[in-house]
């Protein structure tokens, strides 16, 4: 579509794009501090909620700060951690592993076990309630930039486009919306974050951010399975030693089991499919007896950052800021990113709040962030992802010594020696998966997995899923990689189709089922794929993820 | 001329139903409410009404809890005028709905009352059709075009032998089907304007409506399972298994 359209302004002194925690907790920090501030945050989902989905354990310590009286102001956080396990999978044993040998950031006893999701939500009411304004379904689609290259604002999509980018009868312009300082909050991975980390080359020096894929599943159990307030983990099978990742499974209150799986995106086998690997899991007998008789509710996936303290890009540029794993502020040893998501946000608005009134610089983040436990945390906890390079129990052993003697301490910082898109081997020289079949009673197959994530999206819209070389997928993927994207994709979008002859084969893309994982976009070995904002209110609808 | 409407506010279209564990309903906490779609184009055809410089003015109405307002607000965000809340703890059946509909009209004259055919939730189709008869006014339901005349409306109802028109004297009640118009997009400035539209407020009782519920809702729960289906190698199999497995030849 023509940019020489004349579109709608909107000035606003903050504008924020995401409202997941750091977003809403940028927000809400800046009102406490100042109520004369104007700020809007700008959401992709239908509502706020929609598009979160985590674990989650969560640790109270940014919310404690923030608000104080979250208990009173009736915070969806109420199941406290009761007990905690970690098993070592075989593919017919488990083997517990003692609690007292677990690193202190793998102890939760003060956690609770929630629905971040719904947490967002409250959050939302918090912000709105202090007169932040909030707008869901409407994507920040584009960045606008002043002549001098300083952040200007977001551009909202444009909505009622047909396939062809055609204006419809329907068609809705997006507009202008300008701020004084443009706060980045999408998330792992966002599309405009990874547009500033280019531009202002934020993350010169730095090692090359690390990604999992996570899956989640909301199960109803039996009361006689069911132990509110267990969490418990497991390494090991289905896995291969040399593939990162493992399992969460939280009792969360009315019998309810939120169970998952997260694995490197770093993974080496291109025949490896995220999904059945999780499928799989809930097969092992260790697990199979939770959920026996049980019946599956929810099912979602969302990539989520590993990088840790070597990969956090610079987090602010001209007229902007990042915030929480736009930038990846994620604790993976701790498996937690919800509260130095959030932690970010709040020393983001301390920060915005001393520029918007005594025009000091935003680049005084760099040093509040350094002086904050934020940093502490995450320094402690940088060492643990690349170890498990050198493969499962190198990574245990060298993850005991550091964190168990020296507490994260030791006098070097270990690099990540690759970018996720770069590690896959030719599929010509590794032995393909053969994975079960779905039994529909623990095992389900993609379809029906989407279908619980609610996700949809016009039909009659531009695809949001674009490809830089559209042959390129045919032509090269497809014969040196088995075209992985038939597997990363953890709902099915990406498609060979051949003909009855099994001849002419054909790259689809069903960007319907999308859910805004973003996983196509970190793992694609061309980076031939990018992730864009499809219409507004598009993506999954989650409840209670 | 001014126009009503009628705005439902139900479970997104989008969200997988659950039904509660009690049998007692569907779950409705923490889940994606919006417009009921046919209400939606209900407004889209009231505001081309208008638009035309055939109306003064829309006026969309909501029954139920607190949070219909958002429902309102988005009928205002699209671009009606103002706003009626009339404010019901519990589930209102369609006759009690109709009948603080009458009520209104009677407060607010208007020459057209715009429903959507049906509502997505309990698809009772009722509410339109009540109303008109409480009222004593020409109905044309299902109406997937609405052409207006000096003095009367001739509407286009989608019925299963196909299109029939009909020709309505004013006042009349119509509901829309789907296929009547496609909504608008409700733009972020118009969002904007609509937090500043009047919504007024009235309860079932200050109006003298009993919204007590005259259906006894038993039980609550999710359809059977779809049985998997099967291969048959050739006919032959298909004509056996039709007639000796399923019974119906």
């Amino acid at each position: 579509m023509s940019d020489s359209l004349s579109r709608e302004v909107m000035e606003y002194d903050v504008v924020i794009v995401g409202a997941g925690p750091a977003g809403l907790a940028t927000a809400i920090k800046l009102r406490q501090l100042n109520p004369a501030v104007s700020v809007c945050i700008l959401e992709k989902g239908s509502e706020v909620g929609a598009h979160i989905l985590s674990g989650n354990v969560f640790e109270t310590r940014a919310l404690d700060e923030l608000i104080p009286d979250w208990k009173e102001k009736k915070a969806p956080i109420k199941t406290k951690v009761s007990k905690e396990k970690f098993l070592f999978l075989s593919s017919s044993s488990s083997f517990s592993w003692p609690t007292w040998l677990l690193p202190a950031v793998q102890k939760n006893h003060k956690n609770y076990i929630i629905s971040l999701a719904n947490l967002c939500r409250w959050l939302g009411e918090q912000a709105e309630a202090l007169g932040v304004e909030i707008f869901p379904g409407f994507p920040a689609s584009k960045l606008l930039y002043h002549e001098d290259g300083s952040v200007k604002g977001v551009q909202t999509g444009d909505m009622g486009l047909d396939k062809q980018g055609n204006k419809k009868d329907t068609f809705e312009p997006g507009i202008e919306i300008h701020g004084k300082v443009t706060v980045l909050a999408e998330g792992c991975r966002g599309h405009l974050g990874k547009e500033v980390i280019q531009k202002y080359a934020l993350d010169t020096g730095k090692s090359s951010q690390q990604y999992g894929i996570g899956f989640k599943e909301i199960w109803k159990v039996s009361p006689e399975q069911h132990k509110e307030g267990m969490v418990m983990h497991t390494a090991g099978w289905p896995l291969d030693h040399n593939t990162y990742g493992g399992s969460f499974c939280y009792h969360a209150e009315n019998n309810q089991i939120f169970i998952g799986y997260v694995i490197g995106l770093d993974y080496r086998n291109p025949h490896l499919s995220p999904y059945d690997e999780f499928q799989r899991f809930k097969t092992h007998s260790a697990i199979s007896k939770i959920l026996k008789g049980g019946k599956r509710i929810a099912f979602g996936a969302r990539a989520l950052i590993e990088g840790g303290l070597q990969s956090l890009p610079t987090m602010y540029m001209p007229g902007g800021l990042l915030v929480g794993c736009d930038a990846g502020t994620l604790n993976m040893p701790k498996i937690k990113g919800s509260h130095t998501a959030m932690k970010s946000g709040m020393i983001a608005a301390e920060t915005i709040n001393e520029f918007l009134s005594n025009n000091e610089s935003l680049s005084g983040y760099a040093e509040k962030f350094k002086q904050s436990w934020i940093y502490q945390e995450l320094y402690k906890a940088r060492n643990v992802k690349p170890s498990f390079n050198w493969g499962l129990i190198p990574g245990i052993v060298f993850t005991g010594i550091d964190q168990l003697l020296f507490r994260g301490y030791l006098p070097f910082t270990l690099k990540h020696s690759h970018a996720d898109h770069e590690t896959l081997s030719p599929a010509n020289e590794i032995k393909k998966i053969d994975y079960p079949k779905y039994d529909d009673v623990l095992s389900f197959d993609k379809t029906s997995s989407v279908y619980l994530t609610g996700t949809n999206h016009e039909e009659n819209q531009p695809i949001h899923l674009q490809l830089k070389d559209t042959n390129l997928p045919v032509n090269y993927t497809l014969g040196k990689y088995d075209e992985p994207a038939q597997r990363y994709c953890p709902v099915g979008v990406y498609e060979i189709q051949r003909d009855k002859d099994d001849l002419n084969p054909q790259f689809v893309i069903n960007a319907q089922n999308c859910i805004h994982c973003k996983t196509c976009d970190i793992k694609e070995p061309t980076q031939n794929i990018t992730w864009v904002t499809p219409e507004g209110g598009g993506g999954p609808s989650y409840a209670n993820m | 001329m001014k126009i009503l409407v009628a705005v439902k506010r139900v479970i997104d279209y989008n969200v997988q139903i659950r039904v509660k564990s009690d049998s007692t309903g569907v779950e409705t906490e923490n889940v994606k409410m919006s417009m009921n779609p046919p209400d939606e184009n209900a407004v889209e055809e009231a505001l081309r009404i208008k638009e035309s410089g055939k109306a003064e003015e829309v006026i969309a109405i909501s029954i139920g809890e607190e949070k219909a307002q958002e429902t309102i607000r988005t009928a205002l965000a699209m671009g009606a005028d103002r706003g009626i809340h009339v404010k019901a703890t519990h589930d209102v059946e369609p006759l009690a709905v109709a009948k603080i509909l009458q009520k209104i009209v009677e407060k607010e004259k208007p020459q057209i009352v715009l429903l959507g055919k049906q509502a997505i939730d309990d698809d009772s189709n009722q509410t339109g059709q009540m109303l008109s008869a409480l009222l004593g006014w020409a109905q044309g339901t299902f109406a997937s075009k609405i052409e207006l005349e000096a003095s009367a409306a001739i509407i286009t109802r989608e019925i299963d032998e196909g299109l029939e028109k009909v020709k309505l004297p004013f006042p009349i009640v119509a509901t829309c089907d789907l296929r009547l118009n496609e909504p608008r997009y409700a733009s972020l400035p118009n969002i904007m304007k609509a937090k500043k539209k009047p919504i007024d407020n009235y309860t079932s009782d200050e109006l003298g409506i009993d919204v007590s519920p005259r259906v006894r809702q038993l039980k609550v729960t999710e359809p059977p399972k779809r049985e998997k289906g099967v291969m048959v190698a050739d006919v032959a199999e298909l004509v056996q298994k039709l007639k000796h497995e399923a019974k119906v030849i």
